[in-house]
């Protein structure tokens, strides 16, 4: 791709001292560095407090102070201007931020080997709150509003053949919650689909425990209607040598905006997040990811790739990656990717990695949104081939590249022709 | 057999500091089986030639023809010319992201031919042609020209030369910045697809050094988007001893081109 930007990351708070240097990425410096100094709520005690204790932290301007709380009356109403909604066109939320979520929540449906445990659960539920706590104010009026959850348990030691397929099919426009808790014991093997289907305006909290030695996939589909609105926090609790695939994809709806976060307890663990995402005109996509590296020695990839065409496509893409200072070992690195077809789309693109400590295995970022370029689609027509036939071409390629990654053959199938249907539906 | 022919051919580009004139005025006929080679000196309109030919949007025809055999080349669109038997091998061949060499092979054939080639051979076929270009096979895993050093990329040029079969090929300096083995494979290529019968050729050079393996039937001198000079072989040789120096530009090169317009006609 030509005319590729490559955003410089913010590393760290703004208020940072030393520098670690020498850091490079794609031949860019990656300095000034935060400073390894710590103290709370950088260290991370608020975040550790609260997921325990479901108290109030105190934001700052380091990922790891950010408020987390299970109460909606934690969190202050929103302006827009809040640094994790500043993409965000609240007026389209629907009310997500503003109502009491009472709406019919997405009707789900679980396909499983019976191996598999599925329960339908109340909110007293032990398990509730065993990996997630809210991070913004949508997430937390979903937590307080849910009437039921849906619980996946794959027990220990199980191989499930085949994938546990998690169907939510929306009820309607009035707006709503949902609650969803994915648990893979120690020992398991196993790949979870959530499918989002229909028309909802929905803010839902999946939480995600992979248990020591677990392995866990989770694909994230959002094939909405155009209609749809979606906020979605997924957060991940990994233990001990546990190794976690998320995936999301992001194709239908009028906004969605998914939040996924995986949080290391324990050494060993593996992550990593992949994402696709093809806006068009009208269509806001969004996804803010965090990497909470705060033990040591653990690896996280991070790589999403956006396509965007049409009037007012708007894509953001956020990751936050905090390697903070018991993270001795760490191997992290994120790139995002987008795509811009056609005049009048935007895509934004912020990775931010901070760094606690200089005794890391390794820490990149990389970020570059390039244009479907005109010497690009003159190469491909002077072999012969047609305009559009060129324009899929390239974006079927670029986008392949996490497809590839999901390794469910009728997945895979269904969202290369979903992206064709994307591309047919464009006129230029 | 298939002519293609350019008739008094006027092309300029939208510059920031205006309209500029490149190609005043260019007459070239060319015929399957001949080998037509155009030089001249950096800047004096060849790629600017070449690219108009493929019709690349950037260069304007403000009057003059192009035709193969009898269609106006010039109301078909860049890939409706590519189908219709025009290759240009290109200067800088572009890179594409994202785009298997495999699957850009396989796409384009099937567009020129208006089928997809038989899978099996199809298959022998690029391997075969890969082999003798001495292009590696892992290449056909790699993205379009990504990464490839400039003598890898005007390899491949000429193995779609080979796999397509235009009626013309156009080779834009498709010997720039090869070294002496590479220019060898790669003109023994373009012999192999000429030796086939059913292509005429434009071969556009800078320096002589690749006529040694591609003998032209014709010789033009391209000076200040004109052709100055025409004739045979042995031009190509005078112009290896004495170099461009002697075509002046300006009023001088404007009479020379009248001479030899007159001659042609
Ligand atoms: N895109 C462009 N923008 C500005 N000027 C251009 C552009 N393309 C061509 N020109 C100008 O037109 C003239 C002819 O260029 P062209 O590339 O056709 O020459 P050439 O004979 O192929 O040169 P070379 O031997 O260096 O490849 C030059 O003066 C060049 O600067
Ligand atoms: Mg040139």
């Amino acid at each position: 791709m030509t005319d590729i930007t490559t955003e410089k990351a913010r590393i760290g708070a703004p208020s940072a001292q030393p520098f670690i240097n020498g850091f490079t990425e794609e031949g860019e410096s990656l300095s000034p560095l935060n400073a390894a100094e710590s103290k709370a709520p950088l260290a991370g005690e608020a975040v550790k407090r609260h997921s325990h204790g479901g108290g109030v932290g105190v934001p700052d301007s380091s990922r790891a102070g950010r408020l987390t709380s299970y109460k909606l009356a934690d969190f202050k109403p929103l302006t827009g201007m809040e640094e994790d909604w500043r993409f965000t066109p609240l007026k389209r939320l629907r009310g997500l931020h503003t109502e009491v979520l009472t709406g019919a929540a997405p009707a789900v449906s679980v396909t499983a080997p019976d191996s598999v445990r599925v329960e339908t659960v109340g909110r007293d539920d032990r398990r509730i709150g065993s990996a997630a706590i809210p991070e913004d104010r949508v997430s937390a009026n979903a937590w307080e509003n849910f009437a039921e959850a849906t619980v996946i348990t794959v027990p220990s030691e199980v191989e499930v053949e085949g994938e546990v397929s998690v169907l939510l099919t929306g009820q309607g426009t009035e707006a709503s919650a949902q609650h969803v808790v994915i648990v893979a014991e120690r020992f398991s093997k196993s790949v979870v689909v959530l499918d989002h289907q229909g028309t909802a305006v929905v803010s839902e909290n999946i939480e995600i425990l992979v248990e020591e030695g677990a392995q866990l996939t989770v694909i994230s589909l959002q094939e909405w209607n155009d209609d749809a609105v979606h906020a979605s926090s997924q957060q991940a609790k990994l233990g001990r040598d546990a190794k976690f695939k998320h995936i999301v994809v992001s194709l239908g709806g009028d906004l969605v905006r998914v939040t996924p976060s995986a949080r290391f307890t324990a050494p060993g663990a593996e992550v990593e997040l992949f994402g696709l995402y093809f806006a068009d005109a009208g269509q806001h996509l969004e996804q803010r990811l965090f990497v909470d590296h705060a033990v040591a020695n653990c690896k996280s990839n991070v790589l999403y790739k956006g396509a965007l065409q049409g009037r007012n496509a708007h894509t953001v893409w956020v990751g936050d990656v905090l390697i903070r200072k018991e993270a001795e070992g760490t191997d992290t690195y994120e790139a995002n990717r987008n795509l811009v077809l056609t005049d009048g789309a935007r895509a934004d693109s912020v990775p931010n990695l901070e760094i606690e400590t200089g005794l890391i295995a390794g820490a990149g970022h990389a970020s570059a949104t390039g244009r479907f370029d005109d010497q690009h689609l003159f190469y491909l027509m002077a072999r012969g081939i047609p305009e559009e036939v060129a324009r899929r071409l390239v974006v079927r390629g670029f986008l392949n590249e996490i497809i590839q990654k999901i390794n469910v053959p009728a997945i895979e199938e269904r969202l290369t022709d979903a992206v064709e249907r994307e591309l047919a539906a464009t006129n230029h | 057999m298939s002519t293609l022919e350019i008739k008094d051919l006027h092309v300029s580009i939208d510059t920031e500091q205006g309209t500029k004139e490149i190609l005043k005025g260019v007459s070239l006929t060319i015929r399957t089986g001949e080998t037509h080679a155009i030089m001249g000196p950096n800047g004096s309109g060849k790629s600017t030639l070449a690219s108009t030919i493929a019709g690349h949007p950037r260069y304007n025809v403000t009057s003059g023809t192009i035709t193969l055999d009898g269609e106006d080349v010039l109301a078909m669109s860049v890939d409706e010319r590519a189908r219709a038997g025009l290759f240009l091998a290109m200067q800088y061949p572009v890179e594409v992201p994202g785009v298997s060499m495999t699957n850009f092979l396989r796409t384009a054939k099937t567009a020129i031919d208006g089928e997809a080639p038989k899978l099996r051979t199809w298959t022998k076929d690029v391997k075969a042609a890969m082999a003798q270009l001495r292009i590696d096979a892992d290449f056909t895993q790699r993205n379009v020209n990504e990464g490839f050093s400039g003598g890898e990329k005007k390899r491949v040029e000429i193995l779609q030369l080979e796999l397509f079969k235009p009626k013309f090929a156009i080779l834009d300096e498709t010997d720039s910045g090869l070294d002496v083995d590479a220019l060898k494979v790669v003109s023994e290529g373009v012999n192999r697809a000429h030796g086939e019968g059913n292509m005429g050729t434009l071969l556009i050079t800078h320096y002589t050094r690749i006529l040694r393996y591609i003998k032209p039937d014709f010789v033009h001198v391209f000076v200040d988007g004109q052709v100055v000079e025409e004739g045979g072989p042995e031009l190509a040789d005078r112009l290896e001893d004495e170099g461009y120096d002697r075509y002046a530009t300006g009023a001088g090169a404007a009479t020379i081109a009248a001479a030899s317009a007159a001659a042609q006609a």
